[in-house]
């Protein structure tokens, strides 16, 4: 297959980038998106110019580091899928492809395709977590936990962190990403004594990261290559706000 | 030799080993575990596991990882499940059957205390996950679900759907944020470690690369721990991340660490076939599948190109339970993969290149439904659908074998200490449990088992007596190692010749698949000895090798990789030398001069019940390794023929 591509190239986080075209011809239609970028590279290479940097590493859906937009859309038009699931066949051949970063404010660029996403690192960081020390967990089927709550908190627990949701909002919020660490947590009993502390560190901390807020768009829950529900959301407005009058209340 | 090269098993009784190990080991009082610092490279189930646990103790640790974040390590990506011996389900599991099972999937290559120390934490494994949050799979009544896995006749593998790594790399995630928000340890993302630094014949340090900014540092502690994973993209595609690499555990190898087993690459069984050159990697479908899947080829091999559905059962060739009746599509992963390869070498192979055999839900979907066949494995089916176009609840799904896990790594004594005394490996990094061939879901649980049970007791044990030896980072010794690494890369930046990494390193890939990949003979072998030293002075020529572009003082993706392929190009040489060395077959690493009448692994367990674990001599084209041999000895266990039937 024979495809024309705009990719967004940037120097670095303080240079100003541009979107560039490259031909990429002689694609195999079973090569995924950033097969294709591979093969381009290794042609730029050859020619002596400065191969595209682009993250990725799993390649198979898990990992969250590739982070692109493809087609004006958070890994690319395959929903749901990340975007090293994205494969050529999907494409029209001869269609031209605009690639370029996840655009996140709280997201920078450092080079060409490739964002700092720490900002969702200190996020979990601030509450994402129970606190369980090594040695003095007890017997694992202790504590029974109803079918219907674990399928549920994994469902939540999924996510990939790849901030695809933040990409896709028109507010670039991080919402669906920190309502599904706090639903994970917040549905199984033992993240039940850290419940009010978390939602409120967690939902601070993603203020303080400068992500917006969310406005119902559901473009996050669109482009999630987990298939988080943004039901989940409405999960972390209630928690917040339990949370929030439990700690009014002198809790 | 740096150190000792004695594997320090205690005496007594094998279930007590562990505990009486512990009751004599040394300790580090609360109020000086913040005097000591540890550095631990990579954030994966052991790395993270270990920095968390660690940090929690008191310990001042430093993380190092690669990825852009601690939570993308390649554990992510571990599918089917985690084995502990519970016996939930009443089915006659117990510690010593999955410690037998354990060493007898690894064909008697591995050490039994060790073994037997894994199987004994792993029901501490499962409690700690559960206290942390991690959403294991459930029955009805609330209580933890079980699947069962190869080489196993009961239930043990507990499991997240099919996406258990990823769970319990975020337990371990989670509990890392945690110390890093108290302080405890601190986290270094995209940071590549690049030697380790010997002081005094101690690991004391670090040199680090940061992969964004291009920046050296040295860091000192009081010990290291390498949690750095396997080293499978030697062979260009397996089933690891694209940053899976052999630096690490390579550089220490050169510094004076022993590094055991190097042959012994594990070849998953049930991977999507290989496509085309342009492919990046190799995608794996959890063994879990082989539970309700079966594994079938045409009998003729005129019928190999037929559409599968034209094919009569009376035509199919079910080979696994076929020659195995006792575990069936349930055996082991070395034996099922040789499997493969052989109907395949037979001309019975399906899809495109004859390279692939069929996993058949048809007759699962038809007992249970296909609601449950989607509840018990929907994202692989999606996975596969997704790669191949092709929809596997109605035509069968095309596998076949690849790399996937690596049983060698640097040798390391009961304490999981490599000869080099402070140097500490875990995880995949090391050679110690699954000798030459792991069982599914026993990585996860060994990744755990070391970094939340056993080294937080071990690596006390060495800091008591190293109170105030921490080197200053600024020691004779930092300076020489920061110098080799910048010449290094200078070096890289200078070849600036006409060929792609890529290109080289799929050669390498290639001929290591071919030689010394599923089965392996002397003269392969030889040839490959032969011409990775070839593909090594091409890829370093200055006109003909390889072009890195940019420079060092940059986010350069190409350097890093190409640092990491100039490892690989000589690594791959010390992997084929132990192959040639190891004149038996056992578990993974199949000679094909020693094999049985019906082709089974023939070991020689009076020449080869030994670890091989090779010393550095120096630049490998004028002085070859050293081979230093561990005699495993065998007090619990009676060494048989491994028998599937």
């Amino acid at each position: 297959m024979n495809f024309k591509l705009r990719i967004w190239r940037q120097r670095d986080a303080k240079s100003r980038g541009k979107l560039v075209k490259y031909d990429a011809p002689d694609i195999p239609a079973q090569a995924s998106l950033l097969e294709m970028l591979d093969i381009v590279n290794e042609r730029l290479l050859l020619r002596g110019e400065e191969p595209i940097a682009f993250d990725s590493d799993c390649r198979e859906g898990i990992c969250g580091t590739c982070s692109l937009t493809v087609n004006g859309e958070a890994h690319g038009p395959d929903h749901p899928g990340a975007a090293c699931e994205l494969y050529m066949r999907k494409f029209r051949d001869g269609e031209t492809i605009i690639v370029e970063p996840f655009r996140v404010k709280s997201f920078p660029v450092i080079k060409d395709l490739v964002i700092d996403r720490s900002a969702l690192d200190r996020i979990v960081q601030a509450g994402g977590f129970i606190s369980a020390r090594a040695g003095s967990a007890p017997e694992a089927n202790s504590i029974p936990i109803p079918k219907h709550d674990a399928d549920l908190s994994m469902e939540a627990a999924a996510c990939i962190g790849c901030g695809a949701c933040a990409a896709a909002c028109p507010n670039a919020s991080a919402m669906l990403f920190t309502a599904a660490k706090v639903s994970h947590l917040a549905l199984l009993p033992q993240g039940e004594p850290e419940r009010t502390k978390r939602v409120v560190s967690m939902v601070q901390a993603m203020d303080a990261e400068g992500f917006g807020n969310c406005t119902n768009t559901y473009e996050c829950e669109a482009v999630c290559p987990a298939e988080i529900s943004a039901s989940f959301i409405a999960k972390l407005n209630r928690e917040y706000s339990k949370a929030s009058l439990r700690r009014s209340a002198g809790e | 030799m740096i150190g000792n090269f004695d594997a320090r098993t205690p005496s007594g009784p094998l279930d007590r080993k562990w505990t009486s190990h512990k009751d004599h080991s040394r300790l580090v009082s609360p109020n000086n575990r913040r005097k000591f610092e540890v550095i631990v490279v990579g954030s994966g189930l052991a790395g993270g596991s270990a920095a968390a646990t660690l940090g929690e103790l008191g310990y001042r640790v430093k993380c190092f990882c690669y990825q852009d974040s601690a939570r993308r390590a390649h554990s992510i990506a571990a599918q089917g499940g985690i084995n502990a011996a519970k016996n939930y389900q009443n089915d006659g599991d117990s510690v010593y059957r999955l410690f037998y099972d354990t060493i007898k999937g690894g064909d008697f290559r591995s050490r039994e205390a060790n073994v037997y120390r894994l199987a004994e934490v792993s029901s501490n494994i499962i409690d700690q996950c559960v206290a942390q949050g991690v959403p294991f799979a459930r029955e009805y009544g609330g209580l933890l679900a079980n699947r069962s896995f190869g080489g196993a006749q009961v239930s043990r593998t507990f499991y997240a759907r099919g996406q258990t790594g990823q769970q319990l790399l975020l337990g371990c995630y989670q509990a890392l944020c945690r110390q890093i928000a108290a302080g405890t340890v601190q986290m270094f993302p995209q940071t590549e470690m690049l030697d380790v630094v010997l002081v005094d014949g101690h690991a004391k340090g670090i040199v680090t690369r940061n992969l964004r900014t291009g920046k050296i540092d040295n860091v000192a502690a009081d010990a290291i721990v390498l949690a750095t994973g396997g080293y499978g993209n030697v062979f260009y595609l397996s089933t690891n991340a694209r940053g899976c690499n052999v630096t690490a555990t390579y550089r220490a190898y050169k510094k004076g660490a022993l590094f055991a087993n190097p042959c012994f690459t594990q070849i998953h069984p049930t991977c999507i076939p290989h496509s085309g050159d342009y492919q990046s990697k190799l995608t794996l479908m959890s063994e879990s599948l082989r539970n309700d899947g079966r594994v079938w080829v045409p009998k003729q091999k005129e019928d190999a190109k037929k559409p599968p559905n034209e094919i009569p059962e009376s035509d199919r060739d079910y080979y696994l339970e076929r020659k195995y009746p006792s575990y069936g599509n349930l055996a082991p992963r070395d034996i099922s993969s040789r499997a493969a390869k052989e109907v395949c070498d037979e001309g019975r192979g399906v899809g495109p290149g004859g390279r692939g055999v069929y996993l058949d839900f048809a007759d699962a979907i038809k007992r249970l439904g296909e609601e449950t066949i989607r509840e018990r494995y929907g994202n692989l089916f999606e996975v596969y659908q997704k790669i191949t176009g092709e929809n596997a609840y109605q035509v069968p799904m095309r596998i076949y074998p690849a790399v996937h896990y690596t049983m060698g790594g640097l040798w390391v004594d009961y304490n999981l200490m490599s000869n080099i005394p402070g140097l500490f490996v875990i995880g995949e990094a090391n050679f110690s449990d699954h000798g030459a061939n792991r069982l599914g879901a026993s990585a996860l649980m060994q990744g755990l088992a070391d970094g939340y049970f056993i080294l937080p007791y071990t690596l006390p044990n060495y800091l008591a007596g190293q109170m105030g030896k921490r080197p200053s980072n600024d020691h004779a010794e930092f300076k020489k190692a920061e110098r080799d690494i910048r010449a290094k890369i200078d070096n890289l930046l200078k070849i600036n010749g006409k060929r792609s990494l890529d290109s080289i390193h799929r050669e390498l890939g290639t001929l290591l698949w071919d030689k010394c990949g599923m089965a392996r003979n002397k003269n392969g072998l030889e040839e490959a000895l032969r011409k990775i030293p070839d593909l090594r002075e091409r890829f370093w020529s200055r006109d003909c090798g390889i072009r890195v572009p940019g420079d060092g003082e940059d986010f350069n993706q190409s350097l890093e990789r190409a640092g990491r392929v100039a490892d690989f190009l000589e690594f791959a040489e010390l992997m084929c030398l132990d192959a040639l060395a190891r004149d038996e077959s056992c578990g993974a690493h199949f000679r094909d001069e020693h094999q049985t009448s019906e082709g089974e692994a023939l070991r020689d367990d009076e020449n080869f019940a030994d670890v091989f674990a090779w010393e550095f001599q120096g630049n490998p084209a004028t002085a070859g390794p050293k081979l230093h041999r561990e005699p495993l000895h065998f007090e619990t266990v009676h060494l048989t023929q491994r028998s599937y039937k």
